[in-house]
């Protein structure tokens, strides 16, 4: 099955009931290894147990910045290929990928308090993170603002293409700044710097969150497409009640009209 | 029992608002996909179908 055939929101449909069961049953097998091997991790020699908050922040950072990255491409289907269904996917992950970066900020401000001393700190990456959530919860005021759904997917799909220079941004912000948060430890130059006993349990619980998003972006997405369907069957509704009560009101006045000629 | 040391109050409000979160997500779209079968439904019920002439809630 190529894009081309899922531009057809009925073949969509079809494909998401029979993906949806074997996803989710993927994300609860992967989501409880990572839960247990992160429980299993030992203490880190400067951090000590809070090593373990890391398990959860960092896989919601990578998905904050991931998710935004999968609405650009979404906009770009929206805008230049005018595919059916990208303005759909962009609208749906947009709460996602919001609850994804709140948590990553909420996490990583629980993670910093014992281990910088603060909740919060305004550098770069911190404040551009809570820059992308703001963004994510306006794109979110923008969609719900327009009653149109294709007048608003463009409007939309150009803020989602002008937030993407966040992104690059939020990720080398680390380099570009003196910032209080670390650099990248994990994806950089020369490989990762984290132990093993570290490395597996997060990424175990990187590609658990990364399924928990597809399956609840694919949902999201049948229900977004059942959404617009009710829409237009509502419209249809509605017009052929006018039709027919303009109907009722013109014979009416045709019968009037005879009635006054036969007088 | 699993030794969390001194912040371990920290640990598990991260790990609670993590799952809060995820069980809000799973319930906001299995409450939204009821509630449009049900829309769907009830424009079934009176008798709105489709341009292609299939019944509201056909799948197909």
């Amino acid at each position: 099955m190529t894009l081309i055939d899922l531009a057809n929101p009925t073949r969509f449909l079809a494909l998401t009931a029979r993906l949806l069961p074997w996803l989710a049953a993927a994300t609860v097998i992967l989501l409880t290894i990572g839960l247990y091997q992160s429980a299993l991790a030992p203490d880190d020699y400067q951090q000590g147990a809070t090593v373990k908050i890391m398990f959860i922040h960092v896989p919601n950072a990578w998905l904050s910045m991931f998710v935004w990255g999968v609405m650009s491409i979404a906009s770009l289907g929206t805008l230049v290929w005018r595919h059916p269904l990208a303005d759909v996917a962009a609208k749906a992950a947009a709460p996602i990928g919001a609850a994804f970066t709140f948590l990553a900020l909420l996490t990583g401000s629980l993670w910093g308090r014992p281990m910088w001393g603060t909740y919060w700190e305004w550098d770069a990456r911190l404040t551009s993170v809570l820059i992308l959530f703001l963004m994510y919860l306006g794109l979110m005021a923008l969609w719900r603002a327009v009653d149109d759904p294709s007048r608003a997917a463009r409007a939309a799909a150009v803020l989602t293409l002008v937030g993407a220079i966040n992104l690059p941004i939020i990720k080398f912000s680390v380099d570009w700044w003196n910032t209080l948060h670390q650099p990248a430890s994990v994806m950089r130059m020369g490989g990762s710097t984290l132990d093993k006993s570290f490395l597996i349990p997060l990424l175990v619980m990187a590609i658990a969150f990364t399924l928990l998003f597809v399956t609840l972006h694919l949902a999201a997405m049948r229900n977004e497409i059942l959404r617009r369907r009710v829409r237009s069957l509502q419209m249809m509704q509605a017009s052929r009640v006018a039709f027919s009560s303009e109907l009722g009101a013109g014979s009416r006045e045709e019968n009037a009209s005879k009635e006054a000629g036969a007088a | 029992m699993m030794a969390l040391g001194p912040y371990a109050s920290f640990i598990v409000t991260s790990y609670v608002a993590a799952a809060l979160v995820v069980v809000i997500l799973i319930g906001w779209v299995v409450l939204d996909y009821r509630n449009q079968t049900q829309r769907l439904r009830e424009l079934d019920r009176s008798g709105v179908t489709r341009r292609s002439g299939r019944s509201a809630t056909d799948r197909s």
